[in-house]
């Protein structure tokens, strides 16, 4: 049994099977891709998985814990943390405030704290302060802090988002495109990147991705689906080599 | 500053304002004064809602007319014992005591209905929650406008009069610290979250649905507080008071100062109130003015008079640790 484990799960919208019967499990550590043609139903598992949508069929566990039917906040507080396909920034914070909310759940402030001011709050304050411009530090980001997050260059908006997602001090990060946009040298330090955070942080990492060379690059597992289904499971190596991988991508001969 | 001596000095400065203030600008701007500082109440609550955690209500009327009626009703009817019990006190001390009692009973009851509001209504957003809220607002005037015992159409005459420029500026200071507070913790950053993008708040971690029923909670409880040093001031409540019109000026006034600024709704609150006066004799065509006003702005200054400009920022970030 994995760290998440997701079986038989079916997803339908009306007649549309987006998600069918498909069983998906990480172990710790993992950093496991998820790629698939357009409209295979990618971002739908991640939907499921972080509690957007509900599974029609089957089970999603984080860590033998059911999570499907939470919704999708206890889930963050769980373990399971995102990044989003196009790219979901507060966009009036700044870039500090920005991870400081992913902080919050981790921290116990009391309102009566918040509205009086306590000492307690402040240096709990302190805390969730020191450990965002940490984070920031890591992401090359903590210069910028005090810029509104909306007006950081496309390649950075993408490493505050992860920087937000690892705030909330997941056991699994979901990473929904990251390379989307990136230009190869961008795309190059992000697979850095990437690499070192589950290194750092001990976390386990699902990746969706249509830059193959990013996901053949960083990924150790691959699970491939088409229609809501899994055609192929295994190493980039064996991935590139599928005969059905290939018939998806480019079509039958 | 040590916030004990700010609170000593602010309940000195009200005192010595409430027993020279009337004698210095008279009676009648002594009644604008309380009035803009009631209206100061109302829209930076109403803030929390429509200008932090980005809910648009325009229901804020019917919670300052449950706090109004609550309050009054309380001490008209219960202010004989209230008053027996704490027959040892002097006259000034029995006021504050029964004019307390209104106010928490005020905001007990108009925060539980914005908990009931809320609940069920914050599923929904934009002009759906909109007009929720609205008609909220509508029924409770009408349920008013039903009850005899409160006066119903005739209105509620024979409510003690106990709040003056002291009581209800220092609620102004209260909510004011209150809310300027809450925006600067981890609860505000939860209510601008939600704001910017609910989506993204609730993978963070963010419970959106307990975030905005306590924006919610909250506001309509000041509300209501509003509410009940309105009626204790001017001593009579008729529904009329608490028409949706209500709702929509305090609306005006916090778009006009800025959706998510403090000192923005206070100001507006304070533009719109003289304003309002200003124009008293041109009858209902004042609200003509009010139009052409936010027309205005809103092509001149869409973000309001102070944006989301704010006089005390927060405080500077600490530099990074090694």
């Amino acid at each position: 049994m994995g760290i998440l484990d997701v079986r038989n799960c079916t997803k339908r919208f009306g007649g549309l099977i987006a998600v069918k019967a498909l069983d998906m499990c990480l172990n710790q550590g993992d950093l496991y891709g998820l790629i698939g043609p357009n409209g295979a139903g990618k971002t739908t598992v991640f939907n499921l998985i972080t509690g957007v949508y509900k599974t029609d069929e089957g089970s999603i566990e984080l860590d033998g814990r059911t999570i499907h039917r939470s919704k999708p906040s206890s889930i963050a507080s769980l373990g399971i943390s995102r990044t989003f396909q196009n790219i979901r920034l507060f966009r009036s914070m700044t870039v500090l405030e920005n991870v400081k909310v992913a902080r919050h759940m981790r921290k116990k402030q009391g309102i009566v704290d918040a509205i009086v001011h306590t000492r307690h709050l402040k240096s709990e304050e302190d805390e969730i302060e020191r450990d965002a411009m940490q984070l920031l530090k890591i992401f090359n980001l903590d210069a910028r802090a005090d810029e509104l997050a909306f007006n950081l260059p496309y390649g950075s908006q993408r490493r505050l988002e992860i920087a937000r997602a690892l705030a909330t001090a997941p056991k699994v990060l979901l990473l929904d495109e990251p390379a989307a946009g990136m230009n190869p040298q961008e795309s190059l330090e992000l697979m850095r990147l990437i690499r070192s955070i589950r290194d750092e942080f001990h976390i386990t990492i699902l990746l969706v991705e249509h830059n193959m060379k990013v996901v053949m690059g960083v990924c150790e597992k691959i699970q491939v689906i088409d229609y809501g289904e899994t055609i192929a499971l295994g190493t980039p190596r064996e991935i590139q080599g599928n005969p059905k991988v290939i018939e998806a991508y480019l079509g039958g001969a | 500053m040590k916030k004990w001596v700010f609170w000593l000095v602010a309940l000195a400065a009200l005192a010595a304002m409430e027993s020279s203030l009337r004698g210095l600008i008279g009676a009648y701007n002594y009644q604008i004064v309380i009035l803009v500082g009631i209206n100061i109440i109302l829209a930076v609550s109403l803030n929390l809602i429509n200008g932090y955690t980005g809910q648009f209500s325009i229901g804020h009327a019917g919670f300052y007319a449950v706090g109004a009626y609550t309050s009054a009703s309380l001490v008209f009817y219960g202010g004989p014992a209230i008053r027996g019990a704490t027959a040892f006190l002097p006259q000034i001390a029995q006021n504050a005591v029964l004019l307390l009692a209104g106010i928490f009973a005020a905001a007990i009851a108009a925060g539980i209905a914005g908990w009931a509001v809320g609940i069920p209504s914050l599923r929904l957003r934009g002009d759906y929650l909109a007009i929720v809220t609205l008609g909220f607002g509508e029924i409770i005037r009408v349920l008013i406008l039903n009850i005899d015992a409160i006066g119903g159409s005739r209105g509620f005459s024979g409510i003690p009069q106990l709040s003056n420029f002291f009581w209800v500026y220092l609620v102004v200071l209260i909510t004011v610290v209150t809310v300027h507070n809450l925006v600067n913790s981890s609860y505000g950053r939860a209510f601008i979250s939600i704001r910017d993008d609910e989506i993204a708040a609730e993978a963070m971690g963010v419970d959106t649905t307990r975030y905005k029923v306590m924006s919610f909670v909250i506001s309509s409880m000041f509300a209501g507080i509003a509410g009940s040093l309105f009626g204790h001031y001017t001593m009579y409540l008729h529904p009329n008071s608490f028409l949706f019109t209500t709702s929509f000026y305090l609306i005006i006034m916090i778009v006009i100062g800025g959706l998510g600024s403090i000192e923005g709704a206070i100001l507006g609150a304070v533009l719109v109130t003289v304003l309002l006066e200003v124009f008293r004799e041109f009858g209902a065509f004042r609200l003509v003015n009010f139009s052409i006003l936010l027309v205005l702005i809103m092509i001149y200054r869409p973000q309001g008079l102070l944006g989301a400009w704010t006089l005390f920022r927060p405080r500077k970030a600490a530099p990074a640790a090694k």
